[in-house]
């Protein structure tokens, strides 16, 4: 219903205008995400003069909206004119900055950061500084947390004076009433150090550093921990121990176990940054500490990161500490109390094998995966499962096959059923690892079980781990193990183990080939067609649609056809429908085999 | 002034005056009241799912701060049925926190038994204007005319005030929330129930962690369930909980993430002689508050409230009797129910006075320096706007005085619930079944109560001048 008069062209954007202020979230949605083109069409004058007072009063709008417009207004500097004019996108994108919503916030401080790039250096001074120190000064926190992430940007760019007044107001939010501006200070404090001269950053950042780092309120704490990493990072070795180092020996000693934990999350960071001196001196220690916390969700932390603090440890003195320093606490945490701390090693203990070597490992290692294998928690069992590739490589599995067994048929035969169903995604990687003979002799036999399992997810799992398992070990092993196995099935009494076995060679059928299809597993199915259940029936016509490809033109016309459409006429809705489909696709695939054949 | 309201209990005569009444649609009654942190918000929340905010109105008279008016009233819980266990969740309002002042608009966190909400309460005061293809009243234009692209302009209206739902937190408690409470960090806040406490990040909705769980393995072992919780107001790390068996526990969030070990629990011995089949339920804290300087907690059980100093574990440092003379009318109390009230307590803003309902739409205050106690009545017969409280008297046995009331003529069905003291000033709001009760000291609008002209004039709580409509 584009205006017949009127001028066709405006007709789109007078609707888009329009809906800037519709009822309906989704359109004024639609139409802030196509503000370029509205400004497009407007110009940039009219852009300037008109859309942007206006957007800048907007902010009463939904959070999805203002967090798109927010983004949009940080590529809009073409849209209003060109560097030159990028300035009056500065107003929107303020008032966006004090939004309570803290995604809209981050969003518009983000845009903020983009174009300031955009400011020549006496726009920055004359507008976009201003704007950071009104918002440094604002009467809600809001504004102040939204200034914290705008120092960093504009630093580099201004003159002298203008750097002390922003390292000046850098300050007083570190000291801000409001903990919500401290933490906002304290997650910025790294970014802010790295824009400022070393000596500013010693005089400066460290004083500040110290402070929020012994704040009263440890969700600032924690944030300070960060800092000292990125603040570690731009030290000079010497500086180091004296202007860091207390403090983040403080940290990982913190009353609060957030602060610890924070710590041990951040260990490699803090590990890179501080050089091996240090970390043979004090990180060792105090990793060992973390390992030892007393609350579990540190030690977890920790333990996770057992394998790359292993790592990075300096070359020369790597053996000596991990066995006279780490180990032990490495053995203690085995037999946490917390399954949590256990599953977190379990994940990562493995690696400590490619590190320590094929002695090490078998002394001392491997003991404790005996032990993790043993766990009472599946979870850990199957942590060590899924690593087994790392040990593979330095010791071979073999050592591990007596206990790996027994585990593995626990996990195999757990009451949860997420347990087991963890368990058989690994079989096909362990039987790669195992071998087939080892397979055969004893994992073969769960593999099958699987099949009958009484969850469904189980079942359906344990069809395609079959279909990995043929990858792996071939056709001619599929057909001596598991294809009799599977057929045999086809006449058990219950109906959905006779499903089983139409899934399992819907599976197999490509894999084994176009032989043991037809020559094996076509007759059963062909004899299911006569199953009393329907279910079984309108699988067979699924089942017989899906190994279609891999049969001959002849089989699928001698055999197939009739049977499929004696199944389309059978009295159930969805066999009837089955058999068509699958009458349909096979004329389709089997026109082609004709015509490619002549 | 460290002891603001020390002056009117040094004379005998009168005590408060007073002020005035809000009047409910009878439907709802109000279950719970809460001042914001500057004070000049006040927010009640209802059984039907309510939430009424009234805001205070400039200083006008030399004498009189500000009347409460209605500011916004929005419907913050719906009933609901949760399918799965066959019950019927009720809308009504169980606690109301208000958020620390982010930006103009202002935020509470509003739950019933099962959902907490956020909501915004802001002010609107323009209104865009101009289409470009329908006229002002919504009629489409004559596209023909359209020639020129127009971009809506910002008028000024008249003040809207709106309240818009920011987040829902839901699905995390199996027990009826008893309690919500703002984090010191302003980024977290607590949820408890019956039988645990859950931490939640004021920005995420779909997860919460489990701080304190009581849930034995057995049910039947169940021993004791959670009757409040509260954060401490400076000190991020440390919340309190008290549970029916008349104990308060504070937790230290740093030593663990688990909080299930108190770092302190704050038990008086039972006093043997006493001891009867009522004692435990009496025993049970219905209310927690600490104290603004964070030094003292104050319990509320059934018959008395009780001053802690988190110092010392073992007794209360003080002890106030509410209605002591119902010790011999439990048995009754506890036949018609009203043993299991559940009573709420209050600081005024210095720490020096507490306050706390009881029956007969009585409720009572009690001054720490002096020892002295009062008790007032908010009833719709005596509270005439800024007339002045007269302080009632219950007697045990026969009557003293003309305005003597006795025990037994007690309406149990009268009670005051539900009390709030402002932050700063000398300003109760006071909620009895659907009304709502807000008293002024009326000659003390910057709360100078112990100037010398003052001391010689009793201080008076007065009902406000004009009441606004409900």
């Amino acid at each position: 219903m584009a205006g017949a008069e009127g001028d066709d062209s405006l007709y789109p954007i007078a609707v888009l205008i329009d809906e800037l202020r519709n009822e309906d979230v989704q359109l004024r949605l639609n139409s802030i995400k196509k503000l370029s083109t509205i400004a497009l069409a407007l110009g940039v004058e009219r852009t300037r003069t008109e859309l942007l007072p206006f957007l800048t009063d907007t902010i009463y709008d939904e959070d999805e909206v203002l967090l798109a417009l927010a983004e949009q207004l940080g590529s809009f500097t073409v849209l209003v004119g060109g560097p030159e004019f990028v300035h009056c996108l500065l107003p929107p994108l303020e008032s966006l900055a004090t939004v309570e919503e803290t995604v809209v916030r981050d969003k518009a401080v983000e845009s903020l950061q983009k174009i300031s790039q955009e400011h020549s250096p006496v726009d920055l001074e004359v507008h976009f500084v201003p704007l950071v120190k009104r918002l440094a000064s604002g009467d809600w926190f809001t504004s102040r947390t939204s200034a914290c992430g705008l120092f960093s940007v504009c630093y580099p760019r201004v003159s002298s004076t203008v750097k002390a007044e922003i390292r000046q107001h850098f300050r007083t939010l570190c000291s801000d009433d409001t903990p919500m501006v401290r933490r906002a200070a304290s997650s910025k404090l790294g970014e802010f150090a790295k824009v400022l001269e070393l000596d500013y950053v010693k005089s400066d950042i460290i004083p500040l550093f110290t402070a929020l780092a012994s704040d009263e309120q440890d969700s600032v704490r924690l944030l300070a921990v960060e800092a000292g990493v990125s603040i570690a990072t731009l030290l000079p070795q010497e500086d180091l121990e004296d202007l860091v180092m207390p403090t983040l020996r403080q940290a990982a000693e913190d009353k609060s176990w957030r602060v610890r934990y924070m710590v041990a999350d951040k260990f490699s960071e803090l590990q890179k940054a501080v050089g091996p001196e240090i970390t043979k001196n004090d990180l060792v220690p105090a990793f060992q500490n973390l390992l030892k916390d007393c609350e579990a969700e540190v030690r977890t932390a920790a333990a996770n990161k057992v394998k790359v603090f292993c790592e990075s440890l300096p070359e020369d003195s790597r053996e000596t500490i991990i066995m006279t320093h780490i180990l032990p606490c490495v053995k203690e945490l085995v037999s946490d109390t917390n399954q949590h701390v256990k599953s977190a090693l379990a994940s990562v203990i493995m690696g400590l094998s490619t590190i320590l070597g094929k002695d090490n490992t078998v002394e001392h290692l491997l003991p404790l995966f005996l032990v993790q294998l043993k766990d009472e928690y599946p979870e850990v069992r199957l942590n060590i499962i899924s690593n087994l590739d790392c040990v593979n490589e330095v010791i071979g599995i073999r050592q591990l096959s007596q206990s790996l067994l027994p585990a593995i048929v626990e996990l195999a035969e757990d009451a949860k059923w997420r347990v087991r169903l963890a368990i058989i995604e690994y079989m096909p990687l362990l039987a790669g690892q195992l071998g087939v003979e080892f397979f055969d002799e004893k994992l073969n036999s769960l593999c099958m079980a699987w099949l009958i399992d009484h969850v469904y997810a189980i079942r359906e799992a344990a069809t395609c781990n079959l279909m990995k398992l043929v990858e792996k070990f071939g056709a001619e092993w599929a057909q001596n193990t598991i294809v009799p196995k599977v057929l045999g099935m086809a006449n058990d009494s219950n109906y959905l183990h006779r499903m089983t076995t139409l899934f399992c060679i819907n599976a197999l059928s490509e894999v084994c080939g176009q032989e043991i299809t037809t020559k094996h597993m076509l007759p059963v199915v062909l004899k299911m067609s006569t199953d009393q259940v329907a279910n079984v029936r309108f699988n067979v016509a699924r089942c017989l649609q899906k190994i279609g490809p891999v049969l001959d033109s002849s089989a699928l016309q001698a055999d197939v056809k009739p049977v499929l459409e004696k199944l389309a006429t059978d009295q159930d809705m969805d066999v009837k429908y089955f058999a068509l489909e699958a009458i349909s696709v096979i004329t389709l695939i089997n026109g082609h085999t004709v015509y490619d054949s002549m | 002034s460290e002891h603001a309201c020390a002056g009117f209990y040094q004379n005998k005569k009168t005590f408060f005056s007073f002020f005035f009444i809000l009047v409910c649609d009878p439907a709802d009654v109000i279950s719970t009241v809460e001042f914001n942190q500057t004070g000049e918000f006040l927010a009640t929340g209802d059984k039907g799912g309510r939430v009424v905010i009234f805001q205070r109105e400039p200083q006008s008279h030399r004498h009189f701060i500000g009347e409460y008016n209605v500011y916004s009233t929005f419907q913050s819980h719906e009933p609901e049925f949760d399918y799965l266990k066959s019950l019927e969740i009720e809308e009504r309002i169980n606690k109301i926190r208000w958020l620390p002042l982010h930006n103009p608009a202002h935020f509470l966190l509003a739950t019933n038994d099962k959902t907490i909400k956020l909501w915004k309460v802001s002010e609107r005061d323009k209104r865009a204007e101009g289409y470009n293809l329908r006229d002002e009243e919504g009629r489409l234009k004559d596209l023909s005319t359209v020639t020129t692209l127009q971009v809506p302009v910002l008028r000024p209206m008249d003040l809207l005030v709106e309240a818009s739902p920011r987040r829902v937190f839901a699905n995390a408690h199996a027990y009826h929330i008893n309690s919500i409470s703002v984090n010191s960090d302003c980024e977290t806040y607590l949820s408890a129930d019956d039988l645990r406490i859950n931490l939640w990040n004021l920005n995420i909705t779909d997860r919460s962690f489990n701080i304190v769980d009581l849930k034995p393995e057995n049910m039947e072992d169940l021993s004791e369930v959670i009757t409040v919780a509260e954060f401490h107001p400076h000190h991020c790390h440390l919340l309190a909980f008290s549970s029916s068996t008349g104990t308060t526990r504070l937790c230290d969030m740093r030593a663990s993430a688990l909080c299930d070990q108190h770092a302190k629990l704050f038990e008086e011995a039972a006093d043997p002689s006493h001891r009867s089949f009522f004692s435990e339920i009496v025993s049970s804290v219905s209310d927690v508050k600490f104290s603004h300087s964070g030094r003292y907690l104050l319990t509320r059980d059934y018959l008395t409230v009780k001053v802690w100093d988190l110092n010392m574990e073992n007794k209360p440092v003080e002890t106030y009797q509410v209605h002591d003379y119902l010790r011999t009318k439990l048995c009754s109390l506890y036949e018609s129910d009203c043993i299991f009230d559940k009573f709420e307590c209050a600081w005024n803003g210095t720490d020096s006075v507490i306050m706390t309902g009881a029956y007969n739409n009585y409720f009572r205050m009690f001054d720490r320096a002096s020892l002295r106690d009062v008790t007032l009545e908010a009833s719709r017969e005596v509270c005439k706007r800024r007339a002045v409280l007269q302080p009632r008297r219950v007697c045990v046995g026969k009557k003293q005085k003309e305005t003597d009331v006795s025990v037994d003529s007690l309406d149990f069905r009268k009670k005051i619930l539900h009390t709030a003291w402002h932050p700063k000033e000398n300003i109760i709001a006071i909620a009895a079944s659907n009304n709502l009760y807000i008293f002024q000291d009326r000659l003390t609008p910057n709360g100078h109560h112990n100037t010398p002209e003052i001391q010689s004039a009793p201080p008076k709580w007065q009902t406000q001048p004009n009441p606004p409509t409900y």
